[in-house]
């Protein structure tokens, strides 16, 4: 057992778990989005990062990828955590606006804009997908490909695989394209109806069956008392 | 997103029929070993001049790695190139210096003069266009390299005849006009005699008169003095091949070392540049292995 300090609270996980591992056990949450349990961890969508050590040697490290050590300090979020969190999801949006699971991360961590040049993505390269298609199917039928602003994810020449099965693996596990924020005007990356309280969220026909990071949430419950 | 996909065959070179043997020899250098992936697919690219697809499966098949593996790689690294390239590779350097100094210019005019865009190659299969972060030339800048050579200061204007130039072949010198040839005055290192001959000059130069011996016959044989020109009228005529010995004409000591030529191996002759340095020939006739060591003098 490794003995650390999470948050200030003394606590000993078994050597070999990761911080974000940790953390989930003893109930700090991290919001990630490359993480899966099952999956190797990759460390691609930085959003799980937290601050460890003390002082001015006090650094920034991705908690998915990151192994304890006896006697670290950890802060799952300090104001600096949250700063960098925040600018992830503003960067996250501007690649990716359409994605519900973005939107609730924003809503959830108050980002209500993003100052970044818009693009209209469906993917942000976290390769859940791929290590989906490679570790759990088996198939190794999707990879990475090209580099730096060219960098996609699919088969080799795009042509079908043969490797495929079709299994649905990777649109399953996908945490940009398996849910669209329908209600998301082009012009506004951040859409925001989810954090809004105010009824707005029941008169909309099209939030009927969208998941919500609220939970349970008031305008859906006002909803269903109408 | 992942699973519909159509395969290109309008781009892609998937229906070419490729001859595989050249590969099979490559994977077989290096025992199909995948930790040699990066070694096998530049060798294949050296061969092919591209990576073709089918080449790409058999490494891939060969060396037990997954497909998008190889893939992965080949697209990662800009050396490697999918589609087959022009007989002439023009890179244009888009580093910092050069981009200030007018480089986007000079690639709109290649790009005019050519009608293709940047990373294509002309219906002809003459001419791959393509830009390069640097090219380690920067007080030269805008540099374009077109087939390893490089050309410095290259202005929109001077693209048209770069290309003309570059059309009617680089690997052909012009004596008079070109300004990569250097002129080297050499002496020989043991007496330090002048092995220079104005009497019998070669590509209009005074050549470099030494004595050779080969197979037991002895003769002479003249040099071009032009470093990068390989004119040589020898007396009688070496086999390509066959070791020559060289001597100095004035001392009659022997110009070999001992230090091993990098392109087959073979002895060095060595001389001596008028100003400082040495400059280092094969003795095997034919090979074109030589080191030119410059250090001790400004040019």
């Amino acid at each position: 057992m490794v003995n650390f300090v999470l948050n200030g609270l003394p606590v000993s996980v078994e050597k070999g778990s990761t911080i974000l591992e940790a953390a989930q056990f003893y109930g700090f949450p991290i919001p990630t989005l490359c993480h899966m349990e099952g999956l190797s961890p990759y460390g691609a969508c930085r959003l799980c990062v937290v601050e460890i050590g003390e002082g001015p040697r006090a650094k920034l490290v991705t908690s998915c990828t990151y192994p304890v050590e006896e006697g670290l300090k950890v802060r799952t979020a300090s104001e600096r955590v949250i700063k960098a969190r925040r600018m992830v999801i503003e960067l996250l949006l501007a690649s990716c606006p359409q994605s519900k699971t973005i939107q609730d991360l924003a809503s959830a961590h108050g980002v209500r804009q993003q100052r970044f040049r818009q693009e209209y993505e469906d993917c942000i390269l976290c390769g859940r997908c791929i290590r989906m298609c490679k570790e759990q199917m088996m198939a190794k039928a999707i990879g990475f490909r090209g580099r730096g602003e060219g960098r996609s994810i699919g088969t080799p020449f795009d042509m079908k695989s043969e490797q495929c099965r079709q299994c649905g693996g990777c649109i399953y596990v996908c945490p940009a394209c398996q849910l669209r924020c329908t209600y998301t005007e082009p012009e506004k990356a951040v859409c925001g109806g989810c954090a809004n309280l105010t009824p707005p969220c029941v008169e909309k026909d099209s939030f009927d069956d969208m998941m919500c990071y609220m939970n349970p949430c008031v305008a859906c419950e006002i909803k269903k008392d109408l | 997103m992942v699973l519909n996909v159509e395969p290109s065959c309008k781009t892609c070179t998937c229906h070419e029929e490729v001859d595989l043997s050249h590969v099979e020899k490559i994977l077989a250098k290096y025992n199909n070993d995948r930790a040699e992936l990066l070694s096998i697919l530049e060798e294949v690219q050296a061969d092919y001049g591209y990576l073709p697809q089918n080449a790409l499966r058999m490494v891939a098949e060969r060396t037990g790695s997954s497909m998008v593996d190889v893939f992965g790689v080949a697209t990662f690294y800009r050396a490697f190139n999918l589609k087959p390239r022009g007989k002439h590779c023009i890179s244009v350097c888009m580093g910092t210096a050069c981009h200030v100094k007018g480089a986007p210019n000079v690639v709109k005019e290649f790009e005019r003069q050519l009608g293709i865009s940047v990373g294509e190659t002309t219906p002809d299969n003459e001419f791959t266009l393509e830009t390069v972060n640097c090219l380690g030339a920067s007080a030269l800048g805008p540099i374009v390299m077109v087939d390893g050579h490089y050309f410095s200061h290259v202005t929109p204007a001077k693209v048209k005849w770069l290309l003309s130039m570059v059309r009617a072949g680089l690997d052909k010198v012009d004596v008079k006009t070109d300004s990569r040839i250097i002129h080297l005055d050499v002496l020989c290192p043991h007496c330090n005699q002048s092995l220079m001959d104005s009497v019998h000059p070669i590509d209009g130069c005074p050549s470099i008169h030494t004595t050779i011996t080969f197979n037991g016959v002895s003769g002479h044989a003249r040099l071009s003095s032009l470093y990068g020109s390989y004119s040589i009228q020898s007396e009688p005529d070496a086999p390509v091949g066959t070791t020559v010995d060289f001597f100095c004409p004035s001392c009659n000591k022997k110009l070999t070392t001992t230090s091993r030529c990098p392109e087959c191996g073979e002895l060095m002759a060595l001389m001596r540049v008028s100003g400082g340095g040495v400059v280092q020939i094969c003795t095997q006739r034919g090979c074109k292995g030589h080191i030119l060591d410059l250090s001790e003098i400004d040019i």
